[in-house]
């Protein structure tokens, strides 16, 4: 069966990168007022010659946001079940070469962070683990799904790249939403950042959404780690991937996360360092380049970004997040993924969010929809 | 008055709950809006406590909930969610959405028939949301639909009556109440809708993110009333004008035999 690889094999990153350089103020005017979707234009858009229509481009995006969502913004929360990790990637605090005590949550356990969260008022949890697959597979997945599927609407998972039959095993569990992200789409350099472990395998995960799709997930997320590869290379490779599996796979939803490298304990420097414009241009322009898609922003990112980002184009927001297993109530001060930048509570970002004349929503789907 | 299965409605406006800034902006809305049909999510409202905010705001004596099955990809899923609907929230009308495509939320023909059968056998009062395709309609009312719900354009477009030609067929044909569901994006669609001779329209998006959505919610209560006045004082006088210069037909009286 043919798999995103076959497209992308068309592609040259150097090409890419040049014509996304190449474009000119012409082109961005095209890409505003055409309103095509193409990804020609995508290209305008995130191009430096972008820049200067900054504003026209967020005032669009809102217009586009505000009539496919409405004023309302989803509310969702990770909840980190293990920090085993078997992969060496460069940026990452669960690397299997940092020395961290590692941790992987007991059922027990589990019970008590999702008290500890649903005394937040969340409906909707992210589960995150690193990848070990001889302690946290599919049937420690089962497993968990059972223990949390009666307390949560929505369940999303962001764990190792899995294969086509453990997702359609985890389906009728409640698993709703899968997030997996490239990291990078240029080969080389990802093959230096993912060293050692499953992980290495690059075809492997940028083949994963197929078997999403072929699993028929409800919903997918999608993104690079911003700050590993030129970021409008990179994500111009997101949009591809994305358009290659909305026309592929036409019932499933699909978002898009920014994560900018944070720092964490001995970890990398980012190679690219992307300002606050280029992320508020990033997310204008895949708002104008497709309307229908979830963009979300997480706690990676400060405080009055996130004030000011809310009503730009932005979907859903995760608040009072740990990333560390345990986070919420069994061990809170053990250490983290990454650093958070936004330590508000979740009520005070609702707070925040009302403020702005958004409704913060907590739930939007029922797990009694698919029968589960 | 308007009547569908065991009810009767003064206003002709029907209104959803999606998209509003804050649940009481939406109560203000529906209020001024005086539909007394608002459709919900199931998917957006906590089914299992009686204090979900959206149905608090809702408990007027002049509402009716509808509530919809949006998010289900097939049959079988619309026909669980509406059990779901009916045993939580004590109603046996179902807003049947069914669109497994969720870019442009266009609706599954095929599985929305399949379950407007099962549904009707059941008991309920189904209103489903389709494209606006006159034969599908026909079928519907043969298995068993309560109403017809043909869209104007794609769901929160707002851009009004594309499928124009094709609602009136389903109107003139049709023994069921037409309401048009999704695409009317201002008030003058609503009244353009009425005119035609639909039996209902159904608004949210345009309402609820309107600059001021309870003003635009009245703007749609007049507009909705407006235009079921003009088809009711038959507009199609209009046409008279020109049939009446016959220029093919004219020389006829001007011979003299």
């Amino acid at each position: 069966m043919s798999s995103f690889t076959d497209i992308f094999r068309q592609y040259d990153w150097q090409e890419v990168s040049q014509s996304i350089l190449n474009k000119t103020r012409k082109d961005v005017e095209h890409a505003l007022n055409a309103g095509s979707g193409s990804l020609e234009d995508f290209k305008a858009l995130i191009s430096p010659a972008a820049a200067p229509y900054l504003e026209q481009m967020a005032q669009i995006s809102q217009q586009l946001t505000r009539k496919r969502f409405g004023k309302v913004i989803q509310m969702y929360v990770p909840m980190y079940l293990s920090n085993e990790c078997n992969n060496i990637c460069t940026y990452c605090g669960f690397s299997y070469d940092n020395k961290v005590r590692r941790k992987t949550l007991s059922s027990i356990e589990i019970m008590e962070e999702v008290a500890a969260i649903k005394g937040m008022g969340y409906d909707h949890v992210l589960l995150v683990t690193g990848e070990a697959n001889q302690s946290v597979h599919t049937d420690y997945f089962k497993k968990t799904l059972d223990l949390i599927k009666p307390h949560f609407a929505h369940i999303s998972m962001e764990v190792q790249p899995l294969d086509l039959e453990d997702y359609q095993e985890l389906t009728p569990y409640g698993l709703n939403t899968v997030l997996v992200y490239q990291e990078t789409y240029h080969e080389e350099d990802y093959k230096k950042h993912h060293p050692k472990g499953k992980k290495s395998n690059f075809q492997y995960r940028l083949e994963t959404p197929d078997r999403l799709g072929q699993a028929g997930i409800h919903k997918m997320g999608l993104g690079v780690l911003i700050g590993l590869e030129d970021w409008r290379t990179d994500s111009f490779f997101t949009a591809l991937h994305l358009s290659y599996l909305e026309k592929r796979y036409w019932q499933s939803k699909y978002s898009i996360s920014f994560p900018r490298l944070r720092p964490f304990s001995g970890g990398l420097e980012p190679k690219v360092v992307m300002n606050d414009r280029e992320l508020v241009q990033l997310i204008c322009a895949y708002r104008i380049f497709n309307q229908e898609i979830e963009l979300s922003i997480s706690t990676r990112e400060s405080v009055s970004f996130r004030n000011n980002i809310i009503k730009l184009g932005i979907t859903s927001i995760s608040a009072g997040s740990k990333t560390n297993p345990g986070g919420y109530a069994v061990e809170p001060q053990s250490l983290e993924q990454f650093e958070i930048s936004d330590e508000r509570s979740a009520a005070e970002i609702a707070q925040m969010i009302s403020a702005q004349g958004y409704e913060p929503v907590w739930k939007d789907w029922d797990l009694s929809l698919t029968k589960v | 008055m308007l009547k569908i299965a065991d009810k009767t409605f003064h206003s002709r406006l029907f209104t959803g709950t999606g998209k509003f800034s804050s649940s009481v902006e939406m109560e203000a809305a529906l209020v001024a809006s005086a539909s007394e049909l608002v459709t919900v999510a199931l998917k957006r409202v906590e089914l299992k406590n009686d204090d979900d905010d959206i149905l608090l705001k809702l408990k007027h004596p002049h509402i009716s909930l509808l509530p919809n099955t949006s998010g289900v990809r097939n049959a079988k899923e619309a026909v669980f969610a509406a059990q779901m609907a009916r045993e939580a929230l004590e109603t046996n009308w179902i807003k049947l959405e069914i669109h497994p495509d969720p870019k442009y939320l266009m609706p599954d023909p095929i599985e929305t028939l399949l379950a407007t059968e099962e549904l009707a056998k059941l008991g309920f009062v189904v209103l489903p949301y389709i494209h606006a395709d006159p034969v599908l309609c026909k079928r519907l009312e043969d298995v068993g639909t309560s109403a017809v719900m043909p869209l104007g354009s794609p769901i929160g477009s707002n851009k009004g009556l594309k499928t124009i030609d094709f609602l009136g067929i389903i109107i003139s044909q049709s023994n069921v109440p037409v309401i048009i569901d999704a695409g009317i994006g201002s008030p003058s669609d609503a009244a353009w809708a009425m005119e035609i001779g639909a039996d209902a329209v159904l608004v949210n998006t345009a309402i609820a993110i309107a600059g001021d959505p309870v003003k635009m919610a009245k703007a749609f209560k007049i507009a909705v009333e407006a235009g079921r006045m003009a088809f009711e004082a038959r507009l199609g006088a209009v046409h008279a004008e020109a049939v009446a210069s016959s220029p093919l037909t004219s020389f006829l009286d001007e011979q003299i035999y």
